[in-house]
């Protein structure tokens, strides 16, 4: 599939419906990275009050519990656990050095070790981040209301814009990005589109990960069936 | 071939039969041409494919010396110039990407082991300490320079203070660690009352 045309999607339904679906690839991109997968997985929101409000209990809770499991000493030893160290290699694989843009799980522990412990920053927030501390799996959200068509990984275009509002930032020409059919909706590990990040009081969401090699399937299967979890509890 | 061309094509036989083989000569050529092209293509990715090995191999090897030589050695910063986001990298930048990080796994490594050497000095220090202390009279050596985490420090100190330092009775001794995050207790408890 070129980058030019719009992709075909490439699911993978699952048998149950916890599985993930599969997004699609841009030719180019599945030629130079076989391994590489976006993982897709929909959510229907239960819990009660915004996204972005404070977390329940149960969350926060967990939150805790997972601030006394990374230490110091995990904090070093990180770069060299399996799933991060896959990560660190894709970085260095897709032109990003880990030494300065940090893969998402060494960043929250940095931060855990600045801060003193994780700290609550809203529902949505505090789930993503559970689910990367018990994965090391990142997990992004969109507004599922906000897409068209299923998501996929390509290199993003000539003059194309991160998002589909007419002030939406410029995209330099391949960079990879996470898009639907019609425009690029987020930067391959990195910010989403303005206007697709789940608002406040959306109820239903797209939630992606990145599946790339070294990283077992049951880890990105685990890491979004966690966020589903934790956001479909009534 | 329709049966309206065969005809056309028969009659025109002797005329036209350079033409055909200009044709097929120039058709075999293209698909020369673009096996060539294929082939190019196919090994400029095996390329990529190997220095994206290389990339990981040294990657691991690079995490391995930084987290075994903390806080001793701590990972190295921007090197050279990263590019600004994620893409696909073509076959110079990768070679420029693994040629950098090679540079960074050798300079670790070298750093590594001036530190291995560092500590087995200090070792042998310690035991020279141990086994003739009057010679090493004052001498500290913290345990972070034996590779060991803590705040202790190895010290030959007089046995009985001014008492040893006049009879010549030294010995090795190993400080209580590291202080307390508040300070050092100011006021004593008071005695419990009878």
């Amino acid at each position: 599939m070129s980058a030019a045309m719009p992709p075909t999607p490439g699911h993978e339904r699952g048998s149950a419906q916890t599985e993930s679906l599969l997004g699609w690839c841009a030719r180019e991109v599945e030629d130079e990275l076989p391994a590489l997968g976006l993982r897709i997985a929909e959510v229907q929101v239960l819990r009660r009050g915004s996204l972005g409000a404070a977390s329940p209990p149960d969350v926060q809770a967990r939150l805790r519990e997972l601030s006394s499991r990374f230490r110091g000493a995990r904090a070093v030893g990180i770069r060299r656990e399996p799933v991060p160290a896959a990560y660190r290699v894709f970085f260095r694989h897709i032109g990003l050095d880990p030494d300065v843009v940090r893969t998402p799980i060494e960043a929250a522990v940095l931060e855990r070790m600045i801060r003193g412990g994780f700290l609550t920053g809203g529902l949505l927030e505090d789930v993503l981040l559970i689910a990367l501390l018990d994965t090391g799996v990142p997990v992004w959200a969109l507004d599922a209301e906000s897409l068209d068509g299923p998501l996929g990984i390509r290199p993003s275009r000539e003059g194309e814009r991160l998002g589909r509002s007419a002030d939406a930032p410029m995209l330099p020409a391949g960079r990879l990005v996470v898009a639907d059919a019609s425009a690029a909706l987020a930067i391959l590990f990195g910010e989403l589109a303005p206007g697709h990040r789940p608002a406040g009081a959306g109820r239903r969401l797209a939630l992606f990960a990145v599946q790339v090699a070294g990283v077992p399937r049951l880890y990105v299967e685990e890491a979004l069936w966690t966020c589903r979890a934790a956001l479909a509890q009534p | 071939m329709s049966q309206y061309e065969q005809p056309v094509i028969d009659a025109d036989a002797p005329a036209s039969q350079p033409a055909v083989t200009r044709v097929l000569e120039h058709i075999h050529e293209q698909l020369d041409a673009s096996a060539v092209e294929d082939r190019a293509r196919a090994g400029e990715r095996a390329a990529r494919a190997s220095l994206r090995a290389q990339i990981a191999r040294l990657e691991h090897e690079l995490s391995a010396i930084v987290a075994e030589t903390f806080p001793h050695i701590s990972a190295p910063g921007e090197a050279g110039e990263a590019l600004r986001g994620p893409c696909l990298p073509s076959l110079a930048q990768l070679e420029c990407a693994r040629d950098r990080l090679a540079g960074r796994v050798q300079e670790l490594r070298g750093l590594a082991g001036e530190r291995l050497e560092h500590e087995r000095r200090a070792r042998e220090q310690l035991q020279r300490m141990k086994l003739e202390p009057g010679r090493y009279k004052f001498v500290r050596l913290p345990v972070g320079d034996l590779g060991q985490g803590g705040c202790g420090v190895w010290e030959v100190r007089p046995r009985l203070g001014l008492i040893g330092m006049l009879a010549g009775w030294w010995q090795v001794k190993l400080s209580s660690g590291c202080p307390l995050p508040r300070g050092s207790r100011s006021i004593r408890d008071p005695a419990p009352e009878r």
